[in-house]
């Protein structure tokens, strides 16, 4: 492998100056870019949520107005699911997608620039709506992340339009990201790397841009549709010109139910990474993880209809959304059986990265429970658009796909700086984060289950008391994050010297790039046996 | 340790404690109707599974946690797969999932079956207000938010039923089949009694159906469940249940009521009469969205005071109250409101805020211009 990375250093030269972030082509510097931008945007959706929670922390009106309060929800979802979770991901992917299958770079390497360039714009028009609301001209979108019609539409605000440019922004960087990722992966896999040799992340990657590239457009579709019929005299939404605004849900959710799983299929990829790292024990069970991945991404499309079931569907309608997403429960359960057989019998430790997988694994399994319970349509009456709902989707998009996230960085860090991390203040991070991420969503489920409506301003006096607890859950799991910030800054700077393998159990082609990891990676293709 | 235990101890044990707070629940509650019963023993059957299966799963990963470790010199095995735990944990799962769908599906049949009623309301959503129409018996009208607005603005204290009290409750007899029909003027609105286990989205053009058996007499409170817009957490519905008898008194006691309203629209009032109904009537059915200061919400929703609608055109002021302005949020109100609220109210908003112009609306003139 030496005679591999000596050749690399001629190849090193980097542009500088800012020319080398706005014209890059190189897989590192845009994971980097794509990485940076959902940490910024993870701080900003935070700020939003803080001020949810403060205005919650009691009953009664005290911080915001009921108006700015949805606005407030709205941006809160759309920027943490479209930029932080999927960028993060996305980021993630151009760093370790090429290094992991022993290619110099992604395939398509001036797309790749285009589709990270487009998210500051995209994101930079959404923003400017909270803005000019804050400034006192006009409303920030107000809908809620799931923007239903008619309240998006007929009674939208104006920024409405923006919002609708800026969807249709990320989803062609998000389907340009997906068509790089199955490029890359179809074509530049170092010889002897047959598709049941793919690390497992590269392969819950694989899945998760098919299912990207089946459902942005869907998204694409359902905005445009809302565009004419907000500019240009069309009902498609509209029950009086003779649209039908539960058809919105249908459409939406028919994109927005594999987007959960594009938001959690590379977290199982990455905990699969790292359990076996530090359980110094091989995968347990690669192949049926393989099929488990494909089976929940082939699930996912029929399913949407579960997010629907108080619109007043026909019963059979509401039966086979309720079986086929029981349904689900299989493949998942075989995946968290899968980590705890590769945990059993091995050599523990628990650096940082462990420490979050192993949270994720305790922590998504109780989203999952949560969501076995809301499938079963007979009860999801009382659960619908609850704050039990809002604790499930947290559970598995906080502990779950944030924390893979995090897990992900402390994981890779080393590789990509050549520096380890402080793993004192790294562990001081995880035992806040996630001791104050239960604090923050465990007492959801208890309001949901005691009959408090989602996305409500205030609220009656007897759900005072755990809106309280979850109030101060939230302002330290936000502060928190103040400490990830620190540790990577810290770690970008320098510290102690990473090796090659980094860690002991470390197994795959990206460890054996020496770190920090080249410029082009694998100049030369590896030979996989 | 201890000295960061005991305070936060001592703020839990005051949070848990504040008098002032009302009586918080873990869990579902059982309900009072059948529809509810099912949907808690479902409820109960699946939590109780994923509490067995999680204590599983988190026993056994707790225990490789704490003896499979480096530290204790354990020794990685080198097993990747077992053919017979991998069928194992596929197939148990799908016979535990076999015994839920059962139960669910016959809750679930049981809970839509709308046939054999004994009487329909229809629900319809307004924002932010809900509409009950007593089909066949002629009987309607609107049900709003009756906590003050200083409760909510914290300048006076919070009442025992603090957001889950309104002016006109719907009254429902016990002991009958009772069919509820949603269906929305605007925005998607969900009609929510969780007591009665009824969660019905009211859908502009469509018309949903649900229904509910009460036998215990007693109050229900509910909320709208699905994002309507800026009151969306400030439309409460409260259900009486009361015996047959009680509910027929009621009936004729709202019908002759409502008779007596739309009398009222025929005779002439003074000033003081249109402006003391038309401060009641605008705090009802205007305030939430132009505010009971008459300044609105900037950008949002237009202030009265002194706006050229407000102080000018009197016909043309009438004309916006009644028929609304199309593609705002400005709703008609001539179906809502009878000839006489619109009147009070027209005449409140010019001549209330300093807008003193003067200027007196009859009923009779409302009337006309319908």
């Amino acid at each position: 492998m030496n005679a591999v990375v000596e050749e690399h250093h001629d190849h090193d030269h980097k542009p500088t100056g800012l020319g080398r972030w706005l014209f890059s082509t190189n897989h590192k510097d845009i994971g980097s870019m794509y990485l940076w931008f959902a940490f910024t945007m993870f701080f900003i959706g935070g700020a939003l949520a803080l001020l949810i929670r403060a205005e919650l922390f009691q009953p009664g009106m005290q911080i915001v107005e009921p108006e700015f309060f949805n606005q407030l929800t709205t941006l809160h979802g759309l920027i943490m699911v479209f930029g932080v979770i999927m960028p993060a991901f996305v980021g993630l992917a151009n760093w370790q997608l090429p290094m992991m299958i022993g290619a110099p770079d992604m395939a398509l390497p001036r797309m790749n620039n285009w589709s990270f360039w487009l998210l500051p714009g995209a994101f930079g028009m959404l923003l400017a709506s909270l803005v000019m609301s804050i400034m006192g001209l006009g409303s920030a979108p107000n809908f809620g992340w799931t923007f239903y019609a008619p309240l998006s539409t007929t009674y939208g605000p104006d920024s409405t339009d923006y919002f609708i440019f800026s969807v249709h922004l990320m989803g062609i960087s998000s389907v340009m990201g997906a068509i790089n990722v199955i490029a890359t992966i179809m074509n530049m896999r170092a010889p002897g790397m047959t598709y049941m040799k793919m690390p497992i992340f590269v392969w819950t990657w694989f899945i998760t841009a098919y299912l990207l590239i089946a459902v942005m457009p869907v998204l694409a579709g359902v905005v445009t549709m809302m565009l004419t019929d907000r500019n240009f005299g069309t009902s498609f939404f509209d029950a009086a010109g003779g649209g039908d605004p539960v058809m919105f849900q249908h459409v939406f959710w028919f994109f927005g139910h594999p987007e959960v799983y594009i938001m959690i299929l590379p977290a199982f990829g990455i905990i699969s990474s790292i359990v076996p790292t530090f359980s110094r024990k091989p995968l347990f069970g690669y192949s049926s993880m393989v099929y488990a991945t494909a089976s929940i991404a082939f699930l996912s499309f029929i399913v949407w209809a579960h997010h629907m079931f108080t619109v007043g569907m026909p019963v059979a309608g509401e039966l086979f959304f309720m079986y086929s997403t029981m349904l689900i429960a299989i493949p998942t359960g075989v995946k968290v059986f899968n980590w705890m057989s590769t945990m059993w019998r091995g050599a523990l430790t628990f650096e940082t990265p462990m420490l979050f997988a192993i949270a994720f694994i305790f922590l998504f399994t109780m989203g999952g429970f949560t969501g076995l319970m809301l499938c079963i349509a007979p009860a999801d009456f009382q659960y619908h658009d609850t704050y039990f709902v809002v604790a499930h989707f947290h559970y598995v998009l906080v502990t779950g796909a944030a924390f893979s996230i995090m897990a992900a960085v402390y994981f890779w860090l080393p590789k990509w700086t050549g520096n380890m991390y402080d793993e004192k203040l790294g562990k001081l991070h995880f035992w806040l984060t996630c001791i104050s991420a239960n604090v923050l969503f465990f007492p959801m489920h208890f309001v949901g289950l005691a009959g408090m409506p989602r996305r409500i301003p205030d609220y009656a006096l007897q759900f005072a008391e755990f809106n309280q607890i979850a109030s101060v859950g939230a302002f330290v799991f936000g502060f928190s994050q103040l400490i990830f910030l620190y540790v990577v800054i810290k770690c970008v700077k320098g510290g102690e010297k990473a090796t090659d393998k980094v860690w002991e159990g470390a197994e795959g082609l990206e460890f054996d790039l020496p770190s920090p990891a080249p410029f082009h990676s694998y100049t030369t293709p590896p030979q996989v046996k | 340790m201890r000295a960061v235990t005991r305070p936060l101890g001592l703020a839990c044990l005051l949070l848990l404690s504040n008098p002032t707070l009302a009586e918080y629940r873990l869990n579902l509650e059982p309900g009072v109707t059948s529809t509810s019963q099912n949907a808690y023993d479902i409820h109960q059957i699946v939590m109780w599974i994923c509490v067995v299966i999680g204590i599983v799963v988190y026993g056994v990963m707790t225990y490789s946690i704490l003896t499979h470790t480096k530290a204790k010199g354990h020794k990685p095995a080198t097993f990747d797969d077992n053919l017979t735990i991998e069928i194992l944990w596929t197939v148990i799962p799908i016979l535990i999932l076999i015994g839920m769908a059962i139960p669910a599906t016959s809750a679930l049949l049981a809970m839509e079956d709308v046939s054999d009623s004994d009487m329909s309301i229809k629900v319809t959503g307004y924002q932010w207000k809900w509409h009950y129409d007593y089909v066949g018996e002629d009987v309607n009208f609107f049900s709003n938010l009756s906590t003050p607005m200083d409760q909510i603005k914290n300048k006076e204290a919070k009442g025992e039923n603090y957001l889950l009290e309104v002016d006109n409750a719907i009254v429902v007899p016990t002991g009958k089949k009772i069919r509820f029909l949603f269906t929305s003027s605007d925005v998607i609105h969900a009609w929510w009694v969780p007591a009665f286990g009824v969660k019905k989205d009211a859908i502009p053009g469509y018309i949903n159906e649900s229904w509910a058996r009460v036998d215990e007499p007693g109050i229900y409170r509910g909320q709208c469940a699905e994002l309507c817009g800026a009151n969306h957490g400030f439309m409460p519905i409260v259900v009486e249940a009361k015996s047959e008898e009680d509910y027929l008194a009621w009936l004729s006691e709202k019908k002759t009521a409502q008779a007596a309203a739309a009398e009222s629209g025929n005779k002439t009032w003074t000033m003081e009469e249109l402006m003391a109904h038309g401060e009641t009537a605008y705090n009802t059915s205007c305030g939430a969205c132009h505010q009971a200061n008459g300044e609105g919400l900037p950008n949002v929703f237009p202030g009265l005071k002194g706006s050229a609608i407000a102080v000018g055109d009197i016909a043309k002021h009438i004309d916006v109250v009644v028929n609304g302005v199309e593609g705002t949020g400005m709703q008609a109100f001539g179906p809502q409101l009878n000839d006489a609220d619109l009147a009070a109210i027209i005449t409140y908003e010019r001549n209330a805020w300093g807008n003193n112009t003067g200027d007196m609306v009859q009923p009779s003139e409302v009337k006309a211009a319908r």
